[in-house]
């Protein structure tokens, strides 16, 4: 497949801007244990790849990203497309610096901050103590963190329909539950921030606010990254895109450009996308015939099932 | 080149202590949460921290004070036996909890940045507060028992202390292994249960000298569980049955807990940049 990659990295490469983000031919492999085809995890086969070593033969390995390398620089605001599984989500938490790369490297301006639908809290306490714990684990003091709990809140709108702020995060919906996470992160600035599907969780309202959110961070000499399945949220957002296909970087240029070559390429593979190795290395169910959910480019993906596996406890 | 660097390094390990520092509010918040949050479901909520130690030491105390008579003729074998279930509890909680720290919080982990080592820190923490407050319980059921307040109890903050450096090092140690070799989670129960029947919880420590050769007797006697839960018998208990001296134990004490504390910090910090991969 890297012949057919373009390099489109002179398009970018001649601004005299300032780079906050050089990915230089980055590969990033999942090890998943206990997961050999066919044969059933069995205590025998457990106690076996114990006294061996985990390097044992039990251990699948997923190369999820191949070789991307790009620039990213102040001021950008740069979209990330592609099928599910090709590697979007992967990209990011490399870039964030939360999966070590296999080969190649990132280099980042100061630390990125990751955005996820997944980034779990702690589920079982109220919205309110979430948004104290989330400013602390960004490196808020403790008064700091108190005095932005409020706007944080009323940023989320999760109080909306009356007092959720103060009731378990279990009860939210996982729309509730994204715009809040999407609030915490964004009450920071970063000079790096990596969102991964949060702006396409909410109503038109909070799509408005989160956006006037990105602009003002963009105008903070920051980077925005955005992983999105929904095109119009990139298109309204981003000028540049990155499209992933099966972990390979297949085109990256101005939004609209890339856009059409990817609704292209959907249509043509059509609703039989027989896909190679799925990459997405969490989901077992992934691997069958799936009518791909990607076409669309106007309606909100769900987004609970596919990081089920990740969640607190 | 632009002051970029790579991303997801490892920090020296000064600086490593340093942005632990820096985040100590949110491991005691983290802690909290935590401690709030596990019993969050239950009506009686944090009651259950009294309540759970009680239901242990009275299991406990039903089978081998009355039914089996390991007592041995202790004067107070309930405050004995009580005393070693209570110490032997927040050490097996720690490990319980440490190997699945990073394991069991990777969504966390692989959304926000920031030391890592503050997990098992946090866990380590959570299980202080429900140590403390099983000793207080302890100490009515040492009262009740007919044993006299005295001085020595003033040493017990300072044996829990040093336990609690023991146990932050083990979790550090547990957490960096449980990422390695998830497996070892399921292991745990079993090698815990063995620590505990080494650590003279359920039975008089003598019999350890009296049953095994002394090479082997020695070597138990400078077990780390048992060294610390004797220190808690010593200041407790009225006329506890000991297997080394006050100043052995002491010695043996601060040598397990700075010990284990500083191979733990590092071993964990060496494998900082790894976490949240798998």
């Amino acid at each position: 497949m890297a012949e057919s990659r373009p390099s489109p990295l002179t398009a970018t490469a001649t601004y005299s801007r300032v780079p906050t983000v050089v990915v230089d031919n980055l590969h990033v492999v999942y090890r998943v244990e206990g997961s050999k085809r066919k044969k059933s995890a069995s205590a025998p086969s457990a106690l076996d790849r114990l006294l061996r070593g985990n390097r044992g033969a039990k251990i699948r390995e997923v190369h999820a990203v191949r070789g991307v390398s790009f620039v990213a620089y102040e001021g950008d605001a740069i979209g990330l497309i592609g099928t599910n599984g090709s590697g979007k989500s992967t990209l990011l938490r490399a870039i964030a610096g939360l999966i070590p790369p296999a080969s190649g490297a990132v280099y980042t301006k100061r630390q990125p901050s990751l955005l996820g639908v997944n980034a779990a809290l702690l589920n079982d306490l109220s919205g309110e103590r979430n948004v104290m714990l989330g400013c602390l684990a960004m490196g808020m003091s403790r008064a700091e963190a108190k005095s932005r709990v409020q706007e944080i809140i009323e940023f989320s709108g999760i109080n909306e329909r009356g007092d959720f702020s103060s009731l378990p995060m279990r009860t939210y919906s996982s729309g509730m539950a994204a715009r809040l996470r999407f609030a915490i992160a964004a009450a920071k600035s970063h000079d790096v921030l990596l969102i991964d599907e949060a702006l396409a969780t909410g109503d038109g309202r909070f799509r408005q606010r989160s956006q006037q959110r990105v602009q003002e961070l963009r105008e903070g000499a920051g980077t925005v990254f955005l992983v999105s399945h929904h095109l119009g949220t990139i298109r309204d957002s981003c000028e540049r895109t990155i499209w992933l296909e099966s972990g390979v970087l297949r085109m990256d240029g101005p939004t609209d450009e890339v856009i059409d070559a990817y609704s292209e390429y959907v249509k043509e593979k059509g609703p039989n996308k027989a896909k190679q190795a799925e990459p997405e290395q969490v989901d077992p169910t992934a691997a069958g015939p799936t009518v791909p959910d990607t076409g669309s480019t106007g309606g909100v993906r769900p987004t609970s099932g596919r990081h089920r596996a990740e969640r607190d406890d | 080149m632009y002051g970029l660097k790579p991303a997801g390094t490892r920090p020296t390990l000064g600086a490593y202590v340093r942005q632990l520092w820096r985040y100590r509010q949110f491991i005691v918040a983290y802690a909290n949460g935590r401690a709030t949050a596990a019993y969050s479901k239950s009506r009686l909520g944090r009651v259950w921290q009294i309540l759970t130690p009680l239901a242990n030491a009275g299991v406990y105390y039903l089978i081998f004070g009355i039914i089996i008579g390991t007592r041995g003729g202790m004067e107070n074998f309930l405050g004995y036996l009580c005393t070693g279930v209570f110490i032997f509890t927040f050490t097996q909680g720690v490990v319980n909890s440490g190997v699945k720290s990073i394991t069991g919080q990777i969504g966390l982990v692989r959304a926000l940045h920031f030391p890592r080592a503050a997990l098992p820190i946090a866990m380590t923490m959570t299980h202080l507060q429900t140590v403390v407050i099983s000793l207080v319980v302890l100490m009515g059921i040492v009262i009740a028992s007919g044993d006299p307040v005295t001085l020595n109890w003033l040493l017990l903050p300072p044996a829990v202390l040093l336990q609690l450096v023991f146990n932050l090092g083990l979790a550090l140690v547990m957490a960096r292994v449980g990422v390695k070799v998830p497996d070892v989670a399921h292991l745990m129960p079993y090698l815990l249960r063995t620590w505990m029947y080494a650590s003279g919880v359920l039975y008089s420590v003598e019999l350890f000298a009296r049953h095994l050769p002394a090479w082997a007797a020695n070597l138990l006697h400078a077990n780390p569980l048992l060294v610390y839960i004797e220190l808690a018998r010593m200041s407790l208990l009225d006329q506890p049955v000991l297997a080394s001296t006050p100043t052995e134990l002491w010695i043996m004490g601060a040598g397990w807990a700075l010990l284990t504390c500083v191979v733990g910090f590092i071993y964990f910090w060496r494998g900082e940049s790894e976490y949240g991969r798998g």
